[in-house]
């Protein structure tokens, strides 16, 4: 009980942090938006192939709008000089890394939350569809920030930062993103579960491995 | 001489004796596949006996990445890191090559140079990943750091490529697939015959000689410059 709370203080912290600026949640929804609107004259689209570019386009706004926001994570400790603050208190580095990474999947799914009736809408999909996007936009999204949290937490000490971290993250999150894009797919072409049953469960699987090994790994990161 | 120098001159001398012996093998030996009509077919599948072997050394080169990072993490002994480093570069040179075979293959058999067929995709992104560890060597001063986050990169990015080649078995794929049961739509697939698997396999043996030999010279070399800058510093400021 002693450790959940000490996560979820890291997560209200990081809540409080944002709510008194929101500048991360803002340029996060704002970009996302931009993304969905820059494919739709991009790729020109038209009525016929509006619904199989859909599931790509929501994911493409969401693994962009989600770097933004992973990279900030461990850059605002580091610029504000809190990083330190966070190393000396008292709590295991894995509650620290739970912490950051529930806080940011979060912060990406308040942004999925608010984008999804705008994308619905954009590309004249059925409302009935939100909860089930959602649900599988949540699993996407914690496959996605498990892994990233980690990274993130490297790329700050690199010498390109920010710039660095989504040529490390987008390739090792493909599968999470894959299965996703699928999942999602198969929501809106109102496929049977089954058709798409290993798809789930690359997704779930990918979810917890990944949660796992960043968890152990962490602690190897946050050595000093 | 020291004994890994020798170890390393033996590895050499083998493994260019047996890559003698796979050109005599895969050119004089080797016969047609049965089942390949036309000569630009039967002339590029010889590839193969180059191809996948230097998909398989990618493959085994970025395995002993993943286990040298989980050693080096638990040991922090410098060595680790010097066998991860060397195991990635080499690693990465051969998939270069995987792709590059792979598409002079693809254009007499299907016509393009590459397509945007699953396989191939993972392939590429993977041999992306790796891209990314050296890029993540490179922006990091600190050596005791680098080795450490290198260590933690190339082990959660060797634990997504098995996934991905799992992944691909679930999509309708045009590649190949000669070892086990290949996908119905792919294109341009032959059966081994009893030759032309020795052939193969004999390539496969061969060309893993040939990573450990390159593994034992890149190490060697690793390790020295290493050492050198050590006593840089050390002359630098006594």
């Amino acid at each position: 009980m002693r450790y959940l709370h000490k996560i979820f203080a890291v997560i209200a912290k990081d809540v409080v942090a944002e709510l008194r600026t929101r500048e991360m949640l803002s340029s996060m929804f704002v970009f996302s938006l931009l993304v969905i609107l820059i494919f739709n004259f991009a790729f020109d689209l038209r009525a016929e192939n509006q619904r199989t570019l859909a599931p790509g386009v929501l994911w493409v706004a969401i693994a962009f709008a989600g770097m933004l926001g992973l990279s900030r994570s461990f850059i605002m400790e580091k610029d504000r000089g809190s990083m330190e603050g966070l190393l000396l208190t008292p709590v295991d580095r894995s509650a620290i890394y739970l912490g950051k990474m529930l806080g940011n999947v979060l912060f990406i799914t308040v942004v999925e939350i608010i984008i999804l009736p705008i994308f619905v809408v954009l590309f004249n999909l059925s409302a009935a569809d939100i909860p089930w996007l959602l649900g599988v936009m949540l699993l996407g999204t914690i496959g996605f920030a498990g892994v990233g949290t980690l990274f993130s937490a490297m790329a700050i000490h690199t010498r390109a930062r920010e710039v660095l971290l989504p040529v490390l993250l987008f390739p090792v999150v493909i599968p999470v993103m894959l299965a996703a894009v699928k999942l999602t797919a198969a929501i809106l072409d109102r496929l049977a579960f089954d058709e798409v049953q290993n798809w789930f469960s690359l997704l779930v699987a990918f979810d917890l491995i990944f949660m796992a090994l960043a968890f152990i790994l962490f602690d190897y990161v946050m050595e000093e | 001489m020291t004994k890994s120098d020798l170890l390393t001159a033996i590895l050499l001398a083998l493994a260019g004796l047996l890559m003698l012996g796979a050109v005599v093998l895969v050119f004089g030996v080797a016969p047609d596949p049965a089942n390949l009509q036309t000569p630009v077919e039967r002339y590029s599948q010889r590839i193969f006996y180059f191809h996948v072997p230097t998909w398989w050394v990618g493959f085994l080169a970025f395995i002993v990445s993943a286990g040298a990072g989980v050693l080096y993490l638990i040991t922090r002994h410098e060595r680790w890191d010097v066998i991860s480093l060397s195991s990635v570069e080499i690693g990465v040179a051969f998939t270069t090559m995987g792709l590059i075979t792979g598409s002079i293959w693809a254009k007499p058999t299907w016509n393009t140079w590459w397509t945007w067929d699953p396989r191939l995709t993972t392939a590429a992104i993977g041999w992306l990943m790796y891209i990314g560890y050296l890029m993540l060597r490179g922006a990091i001063d600190n050596p005791e750091r680098r080795a450490r986050f290198a260590a933690v990169f190339a082990i959660v990015a060797f634990l997504s490529v098995p996934i991905n080649f799992m992944a691909i078995r679930w999509w309708r794929t045009i590649h190949p697939v000669v070892i086990g049961a290949g996908s119905a739509d792919a294109q341009g697939d032959f059966t081994l015959g009893p030759t032309i698997r020795m052939v193969f396999f004999y390539c496969l043996f061969t060309f893993t000689v040939f990573y450990f030999a390159l593994m034992s010279l890149r190490a060697r070399t690793e390790w020295l410059t290493r050492r050198v800058e050590h006593l840089k510093q050390q002359v630098i400021f006594r």
